[in-house]
């Protein structure tokens, strides 16, 4: 996998996530208040809804962390575990600025809507 | 020595057992009428459900010889021997009579087609009777009563008790105890006939028992009946050999156990000890133990016993302890949860003598060992085991309906995981952590648990909601970064992030996603909307008081097939229209404000709706114009944010047709004006509201809704609703009023300059939205490709509309 532009870092407000659809995975994109990217899958595991980039960024015991807007769980924006619930946790993916663009580089192969839409149209 | 003991039961059994066990050498006979050894009488019950006999009877000391089924028919005192019912004589130095007590039988036509409930012999034959049963009754509501009632009901019969006194158990609790238990056990399906007696057992042609008739002719129908209406000691071996035997029956016997002849002793249920027969098994115990001390050559005594009783009868705890009246009385009762506890203390309130429980029998292990002592705390304290009511949620209370989680599970994880705060019992419990509505409740568990719950908002601020409104107030704080850098720590987290959003909103006003506002606000806020399951976003279009064109109903109705958006009339009197992706969100706005309409807040902790009756206008009840009063309502506090939701009616006249008492703020019409209600709510704890002022004018009733909101929003909690913020208040709504109404804090000039602002600076969120480029950037699914919708969103079809598909 490679790195994919997403936005302008100036797009990015602070304490905000956005997302961004790469190689058809869903990334959640938060900048804190300090300046510092971190990128999540946006699924939340808890409702099964893309919905994490929404949630409501802070810190926890100084860990930066973001809450479902669902359910509130919150999860580590550095290591995507849950800090609610033991076990559970969501994949990190990297991101970095490059001339001042975001870019992401998604850790999980492609293919999953299909499946899901294959699912989803089958249900 | 020759020691004869006559009776086979518990007493005589622990006599033996105690010469036994004291290593006495002479020779011991025990003559019993049973077929058997002694056996645990107080478990007699379990035999029914499978327990054998053989596990309940005691193993008979070594060197002990018994005769039993044998029956003694009379005492020689003079030749020293007893003589047995098939002709033997037993010679003895020592008599010991343990002849316990029998079922007392009232002398009623037919009643010896009854059954006792003493022997297993008995409950042999009440099971054989059962067979062919549908119904039982059971005369005799005490403790054993009861015991017998569960059985016939455990033997698949409809179960009734008939008892004199007027309450059940009169021997072990008062009337109120009574009429707690009453509840319990008919709960439980049985019938409970207190305050009456027995006429007669009535029997059929066929000679079998049909009913028992009552002394006002009724006829109970029921094929069994049992008599379980109190015991007598069998003292007639005693009284025929010319031993002295009590008014009421019982051989009188002095501390060391002995009757009227030196060298005969009386134990268990059939002696007469400091003028009292003792009908249960631990006194009994004492004097078989005292009786062989003293024949061995000790000096024990019996000083009589403690009656106090705690059991716990078809699932019910009963408890009594020490006396059971006093010059003072504590009591707390709840006939809805089944509990009912009385202390009875001293007229100086300063000595507890005894008490009563029933439905939870806690008070009985913690305060038995102060019967007759100073009290160890305030008496209501001692009943409440904490100060209010929560403590006395039975474990079994459901606490959190989403997570199906129990006042118990959660004492469990603050007892056993030693859990200090609300993230605590949710991550053990999972209670809190779906709707949040039980969140109040696991506080005060904690509090009653003696946990002390910080007041502080979470992690980054040390202060609670209200002290952070009035620091952001008096400081003049306009921003989080400005607040949390002086006065707290951290970024924030979901929870104060909001709060300080609704405060920063309530003083300051401005669209909520100003600036480094936006970053603060819930989804809901954030993207003006309120979040469904699946990620899409309903709208839901103001429609104050309910009121709506034809023109506007036409248009929503549109909007929603357009976009293809579910739709549902809601509780406020609004149509929610459901399934918008976020890119679609202001283009719906944008067709909406065309029309008319604005945003409506449906989401977000601030005024829902004022909901109306049509009142005076149309209906041929109405007083006053409920509509138009709903309308001018809802105009005026659009957008209010607040600790929590505020939702609120008006009807016009006393039938309520608004449901205004459900509501934070209810106002029902009166001839001369309207009366205001505060604090009801619906939900998960419903409370009905309560009437702060009567007969106001329409510019009265707006003054004091203002301060009353504004107070609220100013001293409230996070999340705390107004009803239990209203509970919350030391005084109550007498404190309320005087704040409110006769600025007692002087204060009520802040508060209105304070709704003033708010009214002067309300705009439409959606409208300053679609008005801001910046702002509606934000509004797309994926910002690296603005056009392309969600595609993890998907829909099926159910009755004509769609629904939410989730991957899994
Ligand atoms: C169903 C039931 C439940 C109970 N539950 C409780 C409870 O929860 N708590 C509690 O404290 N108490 C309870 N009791 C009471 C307890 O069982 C009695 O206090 C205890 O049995 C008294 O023992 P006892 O040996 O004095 O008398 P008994 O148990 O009556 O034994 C006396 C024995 O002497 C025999 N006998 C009498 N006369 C003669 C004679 N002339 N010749 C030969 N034998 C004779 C009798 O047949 C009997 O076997 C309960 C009783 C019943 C029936
Ligand atoms: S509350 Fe009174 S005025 Fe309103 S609809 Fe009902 S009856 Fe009519
Ligand atoms: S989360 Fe506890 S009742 Fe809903």
């Amino acid at each position: 996998m490679s790195w994919t532009r997403i936005c302008a870092y100036d797009a990015l407000a602070p304490e905000r996530g956005v997302c961004a659809l790469v190689d058809g995975v869903q990334v959640a994109v938060f900048r804190t208040y300090d300046g510092d990217l971190h990128a999540l899958d946006n699924l939340d595991p808890f409702s099964g809804a893309y919905v994490l980039s929404r949630g409501i960024v802070g810190t926890r015991k100084g860990e930066p962390t973001v809450a479902s807007p669902l359910h509130k769980q919150v999860f580590s924006l550095v290591t995507g575990r849950c800090l609610d619930e033991e076990g559970v946790s969501v994949p990190v993916h990297a991101v970095r600025v490059r001339d001042g663009l975001v870019e992401v580089n998604v850790r999980r192969p492609a293919g999953f809507f299909e499946e899901l839409r294959a699912v989803a149209a089958a249900g | 020595m020759r020691i004869v003991v006559v009776g086979y039961g518990p007493a005589a059994h622990r006599f033996v057992e105690t010469l036994a066990g004291k290593g006495f050498d002479g020779r011991v006979t025990v003559i019993g009428e049973e077929p058997r050894p002694a056996y645990d009488r107080v478990h007699l019950t379990s035999y029914l459900s499978g327990t054998s006999a053989d596990e309940l009877t005691y193993a008979v000391p070594g060197g002990i010889v018994t005769r039993l089924a044998t029956r003694v028919t009379a005492v020689d005192r003079e030749a020293r021997h007893v003589v047995t019912a098939d002709g033997g004589a037993e010679p003895y130095d020592v008599l010991v009579l343990a002849t316990g007590s029998a079922p007392f039988v009232p002398p009623v036509p037919g009643a010896e087609h009854a059954f006792v409930y003493r022997t297993i012999e008995d409950l042999d034959a009440i099971r054989a009777a059962a067979k062919d049963a549908v119904e039982g009754v059971v005369v005799g509501g005490g403790l054993l009563g009861l015991e017998a009632a569960d059985a016939l009901r455990a033997l698949g019969l409809k179960a009734h008790i008939v008892e004199m006194s007027p309450w059940l158990m009169p021997r072990q609790v008062d009337e109120g105890g009574g009429s707690v238990l009453k509840g319990h056990i008919e709960s439980l399906g049985l019938g409970v006939h207190a305050g009456s007696g027995v006429q007669e057992v009535v029997t059929g042609p066929d000679g079998r028992v049909a009913g028992l008739r009552k002394p006002d002719g009724t006829l109970l129908e029921a094929q069994v009946v049992v008599f379980s209406a109190g015991i007598r000691p069998r003292d007639e071996l005693a009284r025929a050999c010319g031993l002295d035997v009590g008014e009421r029956g019982g051989i009188v016997v002095d501390s060391a156990m002995r009757t009227s002849d030196p060298s005969v002793y009386a134990v268990g249920e059939c002696a007469l000890a400091g003028g009292m027969v003792y009908g249960l098994v631990g006194p009994c115990n004492t004097m078989a133990e005292v009786a062989a001390d003293r024949i061995m050559g000790g000096t024990a005594a019996f000083e009589g016993a403690d009656m106090s009783t705690k059991l716990k009868l078809l699932g019910v705890e009963v408890a009594q302890f020490g006396a059971m009246d006093g010059a003072l009385d504590v009591t707390y009762m709840d006939p809805v949860g089944g509990v009912y506890k009385k202390l009875f203390i001293s007229d100086d309130a300063r000595t507890l003598l005894g008490g009563i429980c029933v439905g939870d029998a806690s008070p009985y292990t913690a305060l038995r060992p102060f019967v007759g002592k100073e009290l160890p705390a305030a008496p209501s304290d001692l009943l409440f085991s904490g100060a209010g009511a929560t403590l006395d949620l039975p474990d079994e209370a459901q606490v959190c309906s989403c997570n199906n989680v129990c006042a118990g599970d959660i004492r469990t994880a603050i007892a056993d995981q030693g859990v200090t705060d609300v993230p605590g019992i949710k991550g053990c419990t999972r209670a809190g952590t779906t709707c949040g509505s039980c969140v109040p409740m696991l506080k005060q568990l904690l509090e009653k648990s003696g946990v002390e719950v910080s007041k502080a908002l979470c992690e980054h601020f040390a202060y609670s909601r209200a002290e952070l409104f009035d620091i952001v107030r008096v400081r003049g704080i306009t921003t989080f970064s400005e607040l949390i850098a002086e006065h707290g720590q951290g970024r924030g987290c979901d929870i104060c992030k909001p709060a300080v959003a609704s405060i920063l909103a309530s003083l300051h006003n401005g669209h909520v996603l100003d600036g480094e506002r936006a970053a603060l606000q819930d989804t809901n806020d954030a993207f003006l909307a309120n979040i469904q399951k699946n990620g899409t976003y309903s709208v839901v279009p103001r429609i104050p008081g309910g009121e709506i064109t034809p023109e506007k109903l036409i248009v929503i109705g549109e909007v929603a097939r357009d976009f293809g958006l579910y739709t549902k009339i809601t509780g406020g009197q609004r149509i929610d229209l459901f399934g918008a992706r976020i890119e679609q969100l202001p283009e719906i706005w944008r067709r909406l404000v065309e029309a008319g309409f604005e945003s409506g807040h449906a989401y977000g902790k601030a005024l829902r709706t004022v909901k109306s009756c049509v009142g005076s206008t149309w209906c041929r009840y109405g007083v006053q114009d409920s509509v138009g009063m709903a309308i001018a309502l809802e105009l005026r506090y659009r957008g209010l944010r607040s600790p929590h939701k505020l939702k609120s009616a008006v009807s016009g006249c006393a039938r309520e047709c608004a449901e205004a008492r459900s509501k934070d703020f209810g106002i029902i019409a009166t001839e001369q004006g309207w009366n205001l209600y505060v604090g009801g709510n619906g939900g998960f704890k419903p409370r009905h509201a309560d009437l702060l002022a009567k007969d106001l004018s329409t510019e009265e009733l707006i003054r004091t809704i203002d301060r009353f909101l504004m107070f609220y929003i100013r001293t409230a909690d996070r999340l705390q609703r107004t009803a239990a913020w209203l509970e919350s208040l030391d005084g109550g709504l007498d404190y309320l009023r005087e704040v409110i109404m006769e600025d007692s804090l002087g204060i009520c000039a802040d508060l209105d300059a304070q709704m003033e602002h708010h009214v002067a600076t309300y705009a439409d969120e959606w409208r300053a939205t679609l008005d801001d480029p910046e702002k509606l950037g934000r509004f797309v699914s994926f910002v690296n490709a603005p056009g392309v919708p969600d595609p993890s969103i998907v829909f099926a079809s159910e009755r004509g509309q769609i629904k939410p598909v989730m991957a899994r």
